[in-house]
């Protein structure tokens, strides 16, 4: 495996800048270049989130860059659909998987590099475009698109007619995911290929980190689930383009134009999109439960508790989400039987989670735990993961769901879940992680400001959104002028709007000590958090094909911590048994 | 024992995890058992199913929030490197047995008690006698339909959807059962009488929401959607969309005037008298 693995690839650097940087065929640079997408993505996104915040707690506030200073309707719609798209694809599926994965999971598997390095750089640079076609479509005539990042038919099959945006602008909605749907099908065929064929001698699959397991089950879902979304999307590009009627029935009449369409199902967008989106969204948190056990095993000093059963849970997960999309659908008008079963399912679907829970609860007890600032986002996930998880069990439940159903109780429910859990995890793994990629150390005092802020804050943002739901505050809504029960929430708006611009403030500790540190952080160890994965067994700066020629043996599994008779209270992966020091 | 970094064993970090912690708690406790933003009185004899059903599963989720995040505080204080060395353990094969049953049973007997209530609004038909109402959701208002004295509903001919003309949900002119169809902005039901509401969509999936009814349901193009129900309470409810439509969503509104029997009956023959002339 190894062997023939160091003479396929060239052991230096290519020369020229472009070659270098721009178009690399080396994971450690996609990987990077992956995580500054993220980066600029998430940083619109939130900037979005700050207007939208800002137009709801104060209507009448001029916002710079909006017509006359006011937010519209459609201007709102058009923010709350940029906003979603870009976090859950260019951010949530991208940065976890493709970003650390990239980086790491050769190095952490013993590999050169990734199976298919030309497809890698391939990938990334249509993910690239993806994005470009995507914000783009905020500058075209009619601007960008209304239907929300779930972009329901009709309203995205019929085209202007049906509102503002629903041109052109969701066009190139629909064929930037399609050209990220390409890409990401061609990473999980490399993640996939460079897990099965390229771990070095003696790493078995029950010896492979956690984060390893946590991109592995990712590629194997979005294998599956990629290809789902990229025919929906052609379809409903053929709906706008080609007089199909996949999603549009006949009797059509759309701001009294009668259209031709005939014989087309609008649950069958949704039956589509679902069967990948629920995939999806095990997609965005897979990776990070992988790391957050990594990481939480580190600076506990303790091995992961349950190893094999996280395995097997994530493993279920991963099976699992196949089987419970319908529970986005309950009163769509899908069969209410179906119903039922999706409901079963979906709390079946709570339980390896729950398991992973205990699993974590049980890897801090008895620990020796270091309050390092991954490790704090290590924390703070558990118990992020924890609400956003338990409020699922009200959701999964179609009888609850009649009223929750598209009310901001969701939107806490899988900002929680989704958004700051997987974030915590990104989080984490650039705390942890960045030693090993810029040689330097993050300013750990920053750091902790940045944890702190961030993780009140985000409660105070998404915990207020469960009652708000109990109030029953339809989701997507521009204003809440015209109901009336919707008056007495106002108070709650400001809250969460103050809450929110407080934290994305905090952001900016981040992003400072983010770039400060790869010039002006203090030099790093090439182990300094003494763990035990291959990754802290290179040097820093890591070699262009990892491991210098000489590619490691593995003796034992991942998370040898504090081991009995062991003088160190951590051994390497890769250290010979007979050079195991004794206590 | 290996050198220790220099954040180890303070214990300000554990504290403030433990500050911030039971503040989570206890505010959200608070707040659901103050209920200060909350559900509105149920007016169906479903809704009370179902807020039963809510209580049942706050009480569950809420007795395992409690204890997970409380267990994450302690641990994370005790735990904290005050220069013990930490326990070696790969796991536990009983616990994990013991807590992988306990999760599924109680998940999935949250599902099954639900399922009742779930049946209650879709698995059964209408009751003997159900009143008809036609909900019609369109970009951004509603429309509803009732079938008038010959109880029969009128032919709809999309082409004919013309609202200025004061036809905005088509009804087909000669069809003698459209011609004492009532057409109204707002929905007016009898008190205590079961009703089938048959919900469509002109254009775009829209969604009929009453909180009071406890009900919510998708109007799809394409599709006519029944709910059954009967209502208990008299009283005026607002009616809001739930499902993204477009620009005007958010003011996709209407009134639900919940009227006793005779108050109905006066509205259904003002309705038809209009209708006549």
């Amino acid at each position: 495996m190894s062997s023939h693995a160091s003479a396929v690839h060239h052991s230096e650097a290519p020369k020229g800048w472009l070659r270098h940087y721009i178009f690399s065929l080396d994971h450690k640079i996609i990987g990077t270049q992956y995580i500054l997408l993220g980066l600029s993505a998430v940083t619109i996104g939130v900037i979005l989130s700050v207007i939208m915040r800002i137009h709801l707690a104060w209507p009448s506030v001029h916002i710079w860059g909006f017509a006359n200073g006011v937010v519209s309707p459609e201007d709102y719609l058009r923010v709350i659909t940029m906003h979603g798209t870009l976090m859950v694809f260019f951010v949530l599926t991208t940065v976890p998987q493709s970003g650390f994965g990239n980086y790491f999971l050769p190095i952490q598997i013993g590999a050169p590099d990734m199976a298919f390095p030309t497809l890698n750089m391939l990938s990334f640079w249509i993910t690239f475009v993806a994005m470009i076609v995507l914000v783009s479509s905020a500058f075209v005539p009619g601007g960008s698109a209304i239907s929300g990042w779930t972009s329901y038919a009709p309203l995205s099959a019929v085209g202007v007619i049906a509102g503002p945006g629903q041109g052109l602008g969701q066009t190139l909605w629909i064929v930037s995911i399609a050209l990220f749907c390409g890409a990401s099908l061609m990473s999980a065929i490399n993640f996939l290929g460079t897990t099965i064929d390229l771990r070095t001698t003696g790493l078995s699959l029950m010896r492979m980190p956690l984060t390893v397991w946590g991109w592995f089950i990712t590629a194997s879902l979005a294998l599956l689930a990629f290809g789902v979304l990229l025919a929906a999307c052609i379809l409903l590009l053929l709906d706008r383009l080609a007089m199909t009627s996949f999603f549009i029935p006949s009797g059509e009449m759309v701001s009294g134009v009668l259209l031709n369409h005939a014989g087309g199902s609008p649950l069958l967008w949704q039956h589509l999109f679902w069967f990948f989106g629920h995939p999806e969204v095990y997609i965005a948190i897979l990776p990070g439960m992988g790391i957050i056990s990594h990481v939480l095993s580190t600076f506990s000093r303790k091995p992961v508790f349950g190893y094999r059963a996280m395995v097997y849970s994530l493993s279920a997960i991963g099976f699992l989400s196949f089987m419970v999309w319908g529970h986005h659908m309950f009163i769509s008008g899908m069969s209410p039987y179906s119903g039922l079963a999706f409901s079963i399912l979906t709390l079946v679907i709570g339980v390896p989670s729950a398991i992973k829970t205990f699993n974590w609860l049980g890897t801090l007890w008895g620990a020796r735990i270091q309050f390092t600032a991954a490790m704090l986002f290590a924390i703070g996930f558990v118990s992020v993961f924890v609400t956003g998880g338990l409020s699922g069990i009200f959701l999964a439940q179609p009888a609850l769901d009649l009223y929750l159903h598209d009310t901001y109780y969701v939107i806490g429910h899988f900002h929680l879940i989704m958004g700051v859990a997987a974030i915590f995890a990104m989080f984490a793994a650039t705390y942890y992680w960045f030693p090993k990629m810029f040689g330097r150390m993050m300013n750990e005092t920053l750091g902790k400001i940045h944890f702190w802020m961030t993780f009140v804050g985000v409660y105070c943002i998404f915990m207020p959104m469960h009652y708000l739901g109990y109030a029953g505050d339809p989701r997507r809504y521009a204003s809440i002028e015209s109901v009336h029960y919707l008056f007495a929430l106002q108070p709650v708006y400001k809250f969460i709007s103050i809450a929110a611009f407080i934290t994305a403030t905090a952001q900016l500790f981040f992003y400072f000590n983010f770039f400060w540190s790869i010039k002006h952080g203090k030099p790093a160890e090439a182990n300094p958090w003494r763990a035990t994965t291959l990754e802290w067994s290179v040097p820093t700066p890591v070699p262009h094909d990892n491991f210098a020629g000489h590619y490691p043996t593995v003796y034992r599994g991942p998370y040898e911590y504090s081991v009995p008779g062991a003088a160190d209270d951590f051994i390497p992966q890769d250290l010979a048994p007979e050079r195991v020091a004794k206590a | 024992m290996g050198s220790r970094k220099s954040c180890a064993g303070s214990a300000a970090p554990a504290v403030l995890m433990a500050i911030v912690i039971l503040l989570l708690v206890g505010s959200t406790l608070y707040f659901h058992i103050a209920k200060t933003w909350w559900f509105p009185p149920a007016i169906t004899p479903v809704g009370h199913q179902i807020d039963q059903q809510f209580f049942v599963t706050f009480i569950v989720t809420g007795i395992v929030f409690v204890l997970a995040q409380l267990a994450l505080a302690w641990m994370v204080f005790k735990y904290r490197d005050h220069g013990q060395k930490a326990r070696f353990v790969r796991g536990n094969h009983m616990l994990e047995v013991i807590w992988t049953t306990a999760t599924l049973v109680i998940f999935v007997g949250l599902g099954v008690m639900a399922a009742h209530a779930w049946g209650e609004v879709h698995f059964g038909g209408p009751a003997p006698g159900a009143l008809q109402v036609e909900v019609t959701g369109v970009q951004f208002v509603w429309n509803f339909r009732y079938p008038g004295p010959d109880g029969k509903f009128g032919r709809i001919i999309p082409k004919d959807i013309d609202a200025s003309t004061g036809n905005p949900l088509g009804l087909d002119p000669n069809d003698p059962a459209s011609k004492d169809d009532i057409v109204s902005g707002d929905l007016y039901l009898p008190v205590n009488r079961p009703i089938e509401l048959m919900l469509r969509s002109q254009d775009v999936i829209h969604s009929f929401f009453v909180r009071e009814l406890r009900i919510k349901q998708d109007t799809v193009p394409g599709l006519v959607i029944p709910v059954h129900f009967s209502v208990t309470k008299i009283g005026d409810y607002e009616i809001t969309c739930n499902q993204l439509c477009g620009l005007g969503h958010y003011h996709m509104h209407a009134m639900l005037h919940v009227l006793s029997d005779a108050d109905f009956q006066q509205w259904e023959q003002k309705q038809e008298a209009q209708n006549a002339q």
